[in-house]
Formats: C-alpha cells, sequence, structure tokens
C-alpha cells in the first residue's frame, strides 16, 4: 500500500509537479539529471542551437564555468528586495522588472512568491525566433541580447514562455555616465527601441561576486551556481554543493513542457506540492 | 447553294472580325482614359489634398514616435505587439485579396472580370507596399532594418516573413505590369510625336514595341497564365508565413495549427472586400456605370460572402479546439466575454452577418448594399486581426493580471495614414494609366464584359441575330446598364 503510493508520488514529480501545482509546471531535478549521463554529467550546451553564440563566444578554450541558479522558494519571504536591487545596478524603469517576484496560488488556494529572473534556458525559444541574431548564448550557458545589433522586431518577447524580456520603450530614460560601452554582459545604458533582459549578471560572476539579485536578497534565497565546479553561493555566506543541493531537496525547473531546458532551479518547499499530493489521495 | 454557302462564310468572317467592334472598343479606350485625359475636377484635387494631409500627419506622428520610444504609440511589455502589425497583416492581406481575386477570374476565364482587373491588380500593388512600410512603425530600430539582410537568422520566421513578402511584391508588380503593356502601348499611340520625355519613357519604353500581333498576344498570354498561377501559391505562402510569426511562438491564442489557412482565408475575405470598395470609388469617380454594373458587385458579393463563412468557420474551429479542454481558456474568455468581446462581437455582427444579410436580400443585392457591407467587412476584419494578436499577447503567462493596449493620437494617426494612403495612391497612379485593362475589354465583347459569355458564343449569337432577327442582350443588367449609361453622360 505505502509502496504504490511512494511510486505514484515518484512518477508525480517526474512528470512533472505541473498537475498538481496548477499555475506551476515544473520537473524534479532528481528527473532532469536522470536523463543526463550523471548526477554531476553537466552538459553545458546540450540542446542547444545557435550559430550566433559561436560568433560571439570564446570558442577556443573551453569554458571554466556553467553558470546556473538555485531559488529556494522555502525561504523566500516576497520582499521584492532582489528586484530592487537589480533595477538599481541596471538603472531600469519601474516596469523593467528583470526578475520579477510574482505572487503564485497553489491548489489549496494558499499563497508563495516565486521570483523569476531569465531562466538562461538551454534551447533558447528567444534565440530561435530572433531574425538578426541580436540575441545569442555564451558558452558558459547564458544567454544575452546585443542591443548594438537588435532590430527592436519584439519576436522574443512573443516567444518567451516566461514573459521575462522587457523592451526599452521611453525615450529619455536618464543613465549615469559610464565608464564603458554598453556590452550584453552590461547593457547600460540600455538602447530605445531595443529589448533587454536579465544577463545573470556575469560579469559580477565571472569577477567572483554574486549577481545584484543574490546579494540584495536577505532572506538568501537566490544562490549563484557553477554547474561546472558544481558550488552555490548565496547572500548569507553558505556555499552548496550544488547537485547534492538540488537532489537532495527535489529541485525543479519550471514548465518544462516548453522543453526549454532552463538553468534555473526552484526549491519548492512550502509543501506545495508534496502537501497536495496528501490532500489528494 | 454554293453561293450561298459561300455568303453565309464570309459573313461569318466579318462578323468575327467585327467581334471586336469599333464602337465598343473606342468607348472602351475613351472611357479607360477618362482618369487621364480629363484634367483632374475640383473634388479629385479637394480629395487628394485631405489624403495627402492625413498622410503627413501620419509621418510626423511617426517622427514623434521615432523621437519618443514606441511607449507613444500605446505599447508596453505586455502589449508588445499592438495595431502595426495587425495593419502589416490587414494591408498585406487585402492585397491579396485583390491578386488572387484577379488571377482565379483569369485563370478560370470568367470573361466578367474585364473591366476590374487593373483596378484589382493596382489595388494590390499599392496596398502591398503600404502593408511592407507598416513594419517600420511597428520596429523599435527601424535604421537597422538591414541587419536582417546582413545577419541573416534562418530559422527565424519573421526572416521568412521578410522573403516572403519581398517576393510577393515583386511578383505583384510584374501581375500588374504584363496586362498594362498593351494599354502602354495605346496610349503611346494616340499622344503621337506629342510626347515629352517621362511620357516617352513611360508609355513607349514600358510598352516594349507592342503591336498586338498574333505572336505577341500568345506570349503576353502565357506570361500572364505562368504569373497568374504563380501569383497564388506566393499569396498562399506569404500569409502562411505571416501567420507563423506568431503561431510558431509557445503562446496560447497563437500556436495553433488552424493559423496559416485562417490567415489566408481572412485575407481572401477582405481582399475581396478591398475590391468591391476600390472598384465602387472609381466607377462613382469616373462614371463607369456603363461597363461596371451591379451584376459585377453581386458576383464579388457573393464570393466575398463565400469566403467570409469559410473564415466565420475556422474561427469557430480555432475556439472550440481551445476552449472545450479548457487547458488554455484565458484568452477565450477575453475574447468572447472578456474585454475584447465588443470588438470581437463586432466582427461577428458587422463582419459576417451583415454581408450575408446584405447578399442574401434582393432588395440590398446591390452595388450600394454591397458596397456598404464591403466597408463593414474591411473595418471588422482589421480589429479581427487586433483580437487575434491582443489578447494572447497581453495574457499572463505566469501569474497576475492581464496586461492592456490602449490607443494612442500616434498609432491612430499612423493607421489612418496608411488607410489615407490606399485612394491616394490609386488616384494619382490612374492619372497615368487606363482604368481598364483595353486589351481584355476588347477580348470579352460588350456582353462578355458583364456576363461570362466567351467570344466564341457572342459571334454565335451575332450570327443568329443577323439570321433569325432575335436579339441576344445580358438579361436585366442590360437595363440597368442603360440606365447607368445615361446617367453617366
Amino acid at each position: 500500500m505505502s509502496e504504490s503510493k511512494v511510486n505514484r508520488r515518484n512518477f508525480l514529480k517526474i512528470v512533472g509537479a505541473a498537475t498538481a501545482a496548477g499555475t506551476v509546471e515544473m520537473v524534479t531535478y532528481k528527473a532532469y539529471a536522470s536523463t543526463n549521463s550523471a548526477p554531476n554529467g553537466w552538459k553545458g550546451t546540450s540542446g542547444v542551437s545557435g550559430s550566433s553564440a559561436a560568433s560571439m563566444a570564446n570558442t577556443a578554450s573551453p569554458p571554466d564555468h556553467q553558470w546556473a541558479m538555485v531559488i529556494d522558494l522555502r525561504s523566500c519571504n516576497g520582499c521584492k528586495s532582489c528586484t530592487a536591487a537589480c533595477q538599481k545596478a541596471h538603472y531600469l524603469t519601474e516596469d523593467q522588472t528583470w526578475i520579477d517576484v510574482f505572487t503564485m496560488t497553489d491548489t489549496i488556494g494558499r499563497t508563495y512568491s516565486m521570483p523569476r529572473p531569465c531562466m538562461q534556458c538551454e534551447n533558447p525559444p528567444c534565440l530561435h525566433v530572433c531574425p538578426v541574431h541580436a540575441t545569442f548564448r555564451t558558452n558558459q550557458g547564458v544567454v544575452l541580447v546585443n542591443q548594438g545589433r537588435c532590430i527592436g522586431c519584439r519576436m522574443c518577447m512573443a516567444a518567451c514562455p516566461y514573459q521575462a524580456r522587457y523592451f526599452n520603450w521611453n525615450a529619455g530614460v536618464e543613465y549615469p555616465s559610464m565608464p564603458i560601452k554598453p556590452t550584453p554582459e552590461m547593457p547600460v545604458p540600455q538602447r530605445l527601441g531595443t529589448v533587454g533582459k536579465c544577463t545573470f549578471c556575469v560579469g559580477n560572476l565571472n569577477d567572483g561576486l554574486l549577481s545584484e539579485c543574490a546579494a540584495g536578497c536577505p532572506m538568501g534565497s537566490i544562490y549563484n551556481g557553477d554547474m561546472k565546479t558544481d558550488v552555490g553561493v548565496n547572500s548569507m555566506g553558505n556555499t552548496i554543493k550544488l547537485s547534492e543541493f538540488l537532489y537532495d531537496n527535489d529541485a525543479v525547473t519550471f514548465k518544462t513542457s516548453q522543453n526549454t531546458h532552463p538553468r534555473v532551479w526552484y526549491i519548492m518547499g512550502h509543501g506545495q506540492n508534496l502537501d497536495n499530493d496528501d490532500q489528494a489521495s | 447553294m454554293v453561293v450561298m454557302d459561300n455568303k453565309i462564310e464570309s459573313d461569318q468572317r466579318d462578323i468575327v472580325d467585327s467581334n471586336a467592334d469599333e464602337t465598343w472598343v473606342n468607348d472602351v479606350t475613351e472611357s479607360a482614359m477618362r482618369s487621364m485625359r480629363n484634367k483632374p475636377g475640383k473634388a479629385w484635387w479637394i480629395a487628394i489634398t485631405l489624403l495627402g494631409l492625413v498622410i503627413v500627419a501620419g509621418v510626423i506622428a511617426w517622427i514623434y514616435q521615432l523621437k519618443h520610444g514606441l511607449a507613444s504609440a500605446g505599447y508596453n511589455d505586455r502589449a508588445f505587439w499592438a495595431v502595426y502589425i495587425a495593419d502589416v497583416i490587414t494591408f498585406i492581406g487585402v492585397s491579396y485579396g485583390g491578386a488572387v481575386t484577379s488571377a482565379i477570374l483569369r485563370l478560370t476565364g470568367q470573361s466578367w472580370r474585364a473591366p476590374l482587373t487593373r483596378l484589382a491588380e493596382a489595388m494590390a500593388l499599392v496596398t502591398v507596399i503600404i502593408g511592407g512600410t507598416f513594419i517600420f512603425p511597428h520596429l523599435g530600430r527601424p535604421d537597422r532594418f538591414l541587419n536582417i539582410v546582413i545577419y541573416p537568422n534562418f530559422s527565424s520566421p519573421l526572416f521568412w516573413d521578410f522573403m516572403a513578402i519581398l517576393t510577393y511584391t515583386v511578383a505583384t508588380m510584374i501581375f500588374f505590369y504584363l496586362p498594362l503593356i498593351p494599354d502602354m502601348a495605346v496610349v503611346s499611340k494616340m499622344l503621337g510625336d506629342k510626347k515629352k520625355l517621362w511620357q516617352k519613357f513611360l508609355y513607349s519604353s514600358l510598352s516594349f514595341n507592342w503591336l498586338g500581333t498574333e505572336k505577341q498576344k500568345k506570349a503576353l498570354h502565357r506570361g500572364l497564365t505562368i504569373i497568374s498561377l504563380l501569383i497564388i501559391p506566393l499569396a498562399v505562402s506569404v500569409h502562411s508565413v505571416l501567420s507563423w510569426a506568431f503561431a510558431l511562438t509557445s503562446r496560447p491564442g497563437w500556436m495553433e495549427t488552424v493559423f496559416p489557412p485562417y490567415f489566408v482565408i481572412a485575407a481572401l475575405y477582405s481582399g475581396t472586400a478591398m475590391v468591391v470598395l476600390v472598384v465602387a470609388g472609381f466607377r462613382k469617380g469616373y462614371k463607369l456605370q456603363r461597363f461596371i454594373t451591379d451584376r459585377h458587385f453581386v458576383r464579388l458579393g457573393y464570393l466575398m460572402v463565400a469566403l467570409g463563412l469559410v473564415y466565420l468557420y475556422l474561427t469557430f474551429a480555432d475556439l472550440v479546439t481551445e476552449g472545450y479542454t479548457g487547458i488554455t481558456t484565458g484568452w477565450i474568455k477575453q475574447t468572447v466575454t472578456g474585454s475584447y468581446a465588443p470588438a470581437f462581437w463586432f466582427y461577428v455582427f458587422a463582419g459576417e452577418l451583415l454581408p450575408i444579410f446584405v447578399v442574401a436580400f434582393k432588395k440590398t443585392r446591390n452595388a450600394t448594399g454591397i458596397t456598404v457591407a464591403s466597408v463593414f467587412v474591411v473595418i471588422s476584419l482589421w480589429v479581427k486581426r487586433l483580437v487575434i494578436v491582443l489578447p494572447a499577447a497581453t495574457q499572463p503567462l505566469i501569474a497576475g493580471a492581464w496586461g492592456s493596449y490602449h490607443f494612442t493620437w500616434v498609432s491612430i494617426t499612423i493607421t489612418l495614414a496608411g488607410v489615407a494612403a490606399i485612394p491616394f495612391l490609386l488616384m494619382i497612379m490612374f492619372r497615368f494609366i487606363p482604368l481598364f485593362s483595353i486589351e481584355e475589354m476588347e477580348e470579352a465583347g460588350e456582353l462578355g464584359s458583364v456576363e461570362q459569355v466567351s467570344a466564341h458564343t457572342q459571334v454565335l449569337a451575332k450570327i443568329l441575330a443577323k439570321y433569325t432577327g432575335l436579339e441576344v442582350t445580358a438579361p436585366k443588367a442590360s437595363k440597368s446598364l442603360t440606365a447607368s449609361e445615361t446617367e453617366g453622360k
């Protein structure tokens, strides 16, 4: 009897908790890992096409890092400090919530908060539909926008299932004078009539710093991770072994049915999924 | 007996030769060139000035938008696609209608198409150019438009769009130009030696020494058949690819297999209505009632309503397949009962039911009724495109409230400028080219240009008339024909 229950539970986790969690559709890290050769056998560019990446990324030497992110929803209190920190660092307008905090409702009517940065998909829909290769994917697994090339057609905004892309609609946004010209890694000042999105603060990461959102999170909910060295760090100074942390906590990715293979994992744990299972049985 | 046979034969020859009836040809030539020969009247100047002002206002609005960003046109991150993409689809859609109506009628040998083809093809050319131009206000950075050629991404539906629209525009130009060749020769001959330099270029050079020999006619006919055959799949591809800009995203409401035929039929439907409007406008403006009769409108009306019913069916099929399972009902609720409901039901009533009733009742089944119905069809199909674009764009994909789009003076002015550009460009264009394809009118003959009657049948009818005294005229149409004729003169 108990065995059958466990089986069902495992099954639900594997096919994605979408059915159980209602609006959130996710798959477990365990399931993801089992489809790869080994739990630690990260494949940085699995399932990725995009000739544009090749021209932009340094393909001569293999990358030292494969950036990822873990968001622990158990400790997220929805304070939106991450959004504020991100907007401050990138001089974004109020509407440009590169990391946005959504209030989600589970199937028993309780709410929880869910920050949503760019998922840095390994199979990014935005990349495929861009007519001019303005969106590209670096060899560190980060999807970036070349605002010097973007023609502003907004096809990527139509294609992104995570609503993670934001356009520069307004002229007259004030930027400070920056020491260097805007780059895809640090698109400040942003250009009118082009699209922008979360960059994972990849410049920070490569300099050994946390991303602005992770650093700004007072709860330590956001971990920056490197799949290559298998390490994750949050603002509280907690260092985790990434793969184990994801495995032990049943980490899931968002909207798995979209076949995007996000590099952002969520740890559920207000009991949404598991409680729902019990309620349902 | 032998003598008698010979007499009949020679009579037949005479009649065949005189099928290209002298007075008929003269009348056709005179009417076709009304727009060129007569100095434009006061009404023409007033119309062209007003339309020109609207276009200038549109250009000013666009410059304002370039300076202030797309937010000035009402756009935001939740309504990232809105009015301009609906404009692009609408304009290119009506172009398709003009081209395909003309091509299909040509291929199926409908002789009554003769007085309509030139107007339909000119409309197709003008609207595809306007539709293509509307990509520029749609883009955030139109100055970088050529990046699509410099850094093309072959996997992007928008790149396919670009290629398809470009190819289709070229095909439309050829389709417009080929039937124009004999007319250019007619005009060139009429102007004689008193041609100015531009006239020499336009009429003499572009007529390619057209003499109307059998060989030339045969070559032209073959060319026209080929381009008529080509333009149909080309236009289908343009609208399929346009629909894929939506259908190849994962958005509920857009990711629909029905989208390519859905867009193709919408284009045909609105295009036929646009043909009616253009024909009605020029018929009234240049008093062409003798050649373009109620019967032309009724036939176009039948075609339009048939296409409209297919479109209604596809709309229903789309809604019911998405809605029944309840997986992605958000955008359907918004469309049918939510904030987009007024627009959606406007389309159903004004864009579908009204034309059906107009065509169904004998009292309204005439030029005026069908023209009024066409106005509603064109407007409601533009509204329908907005209802396709906006609910799926503004829906929350994760959680939270719906986004919304609000019209601003910028987006309204730019759209109106596009609308004004259609009559503006057509009125100027027809100052330089004949209103009908004179060649086709000649071929169709007086009766054939109203009814579906082949030249051969007309010869037989004339022989019959000669020997039996029975007159064969177009039923009913001839009545309104004479009535309109007196009205026209």
